[in-house]
């Protein structure tokens, strides 16, 4: 079953065009990895994702890009809302200048999704559980989530995305500013969520890559065409016998 | 620029390459010791059989080494992969050596039923389909691979020879059973030898292709009831 699907997204920044004819079907309840070099489109893609890109003037995004076999892209659709239904998270873990508590409760309370005191409570505690991190910090809500490590506030940051119940989470390379420990803890993490939720990560990490996804997208520009999507299939399948030979060769190091 | 993985990787190979001329060293050996019936070189090959065995191992623990130090990927860990199923197959193909070697001793100094004919030329055929799977194998040549492990039907054939004729000398004269026994092993080992450089060849098409697929697989002559 396919969450995502693009048909021919192309994107743009201002003239520069970022992404070619984007064409792939992400599916549910799995782990996608996004890999390729640095400027292939890979963010850039995964942003697309929740239309996180408007936020960026000057931008345009041609193509279908599905949810649920619904374009995110219609004039119709709720940005907030597909928002919250495909959450975000990003490279340097950026909880607020608040405590643990109010910065999972903050999504619920801004959605001004219906809940009483206790009931908050319950969605906080149930979302750091998911973010395995409620033991770390049970016993102190109150504290400032600045003062949390960088693992424990990417993992809060996980929690303030489980808090809204999306479906999709989008991870932005989530481990490169972590040690080798923590980015062990979220990729568990990663894969106890995928039977819940849809997971796309970009990572540069190929490793992390081959042993945390599902499902792997390689992407790469050449001089004409900036991001284009070179092979999509079976993480196991691309690692170790990718079918095309621009694959081959970035993940066998022997690239450019 | 040239990396030091790829270095490391070729380094493995001509490894692997040491090991298949001491396998086909030994046995080349065991089948002249045969020929002549010479105990001590047939002692000579048994002995050093445990040497190959330590290639073996040294080759094994290389692999091991380059998978956890250098997490290779596609081409690369298809074919280290194969390295280690290549190495195993010559081990055993060693084995099959000191093997005809022990039978060797086993018939002493006793005169042969029969000169032997057909045995040298499964050695041979061995041999060579040795050396040009391993060939292929550095040289990636899928087609080669092939046509070499189709030649795997001229050893058979070669066997059901051997075995034919020494059922016949044996039918003809009790007497012969024992030696006739005896060279109908040691043509049962040249025939497996031959089968295990099949398993290279397969291999080889794995390295290249990623695909696994089990070579020169032959009808059953016997329907299962």
């Amino acid at each position: 079953m396919d969450k995502i699907k693009t048909e021919h997204l192309y994107f743009y920044y201002g003239k520069k065009q970022a992404l070619w004819d984007i064409n792939i079907a992400i599916p549910e309840r799995q782990i996608t990895a996004l890999i390729g070099p640095s400027g292939c489109g890979k963010s850039t893609f995964l942003r697309c994702l929740n239309r996180m890109n408007d936020t960026i003037p000057h931008t345009r995004a041609e193509g279908k890009v599905y949810l649920d076999g619904e374009d995110i892209y219609s004039p119709n659709t709720n940005v907030v809302e597909l928002r919250r239904r495909v959450g975000m998270v990003f490279q340097r873990p950026n909880p607020f200048p608040a405590s643990v508590f109010d910065n999972v409760a903050f999504g619920p309370r801004v959605l001004g999704l219906l809940y009483g005191r206790s009931e908050l409570a319950d969605v906080v505690e149930a979302s750091l559980r998911s973010a395995g991190l409620w033991d770390e910090v049970k016993d102190d809500l109150r504290q400032d989530a600045l003062c949390l490590s960088l693992g424990q506030q990417q993992r809060l940051c996980i929690a303030r995305v489980i808090a809204v119940k999306p479906e999709v989470i989008l991870m932005d390379e989530p481990c490169s500013a972590l040690d080798p420990i923590a980015t062990l803890k979220i990729e568990d993490l990663m894969r106890a969520l995928s039977k819940e939720y849809t997971i796309v990560i970009v990572t540069h990490n190929m490793q992390q890559a081959a042993r945390a996804s599902d499902f792997t997208a390689f992407m790469l520009s050449d001089a004409q065409r900036t991001g284009q999507l070179i092979e999509f299939g079976p993480t196991a399948e691309v690692f170790t016998r990718p079918q095309d030979k621009r694959t081959e060769d970035y993940i066998t190091g022997r690239f450019g | 620029m040239r990396r030091a993985f790829d270095e490391d990787l070729e380094a493995l190979q001509n490894q692997m390459l040491e090991l298949g001329s001491m396998v086909a060293e030994a046995l080349a050996r065991s089948v002249d010791a045969l020929k002549r019936q010479d105990m001590e070189a047939s002692r000579q090959v048994i002995r050093n059989d445990p040497k190959i065995n330590e290639k073996r191992f040294a080759i094994e623990a290389d692999c091991l080494r380059l998978i956890a130090t250098q997490q290779p990927m596609a081409r690369d860990l298809r074919s280290i992969a194969a390295v280690l199923e290549i190495i195993t197959d010559l081990e055993r193909c060693a084995d099959y050596a000191a093997g005809i070697a022990k039978i060797t001793l086993m018939i002493g100094k006793e005169p042969f039923i029969k000169p032997l004919i057909d045995i040298p030329r499964m050695l041979e055929k061995d041999l060579s389909m040795l050396d040009r799977a391993l060939k292929a194998f550095v040289d990636r040549d899928v087609e080669a691979a092939r046509r070499i492990a189709a030649e795997d039907d001229d050893v058979d054939a070669l066997y059901d020879q051997v075995n034919n004729e020494l059922i016949t000398f044996m039918l003809r004269d009790p007497r012969t059973i024992q030696q006739a026994t005896r060279l109908l092993w040691v043509a049962h080992n040249l025939e497996r030898f031959a089968d295990r450089v099949t398993n290279i060849c397969e291999r080889v098409v794995f390295t290249v292709t990623g695909e696994m697929r089990e070579m020169n697989i032959q009808e059953p002559e016997v329907e299962p009831q």
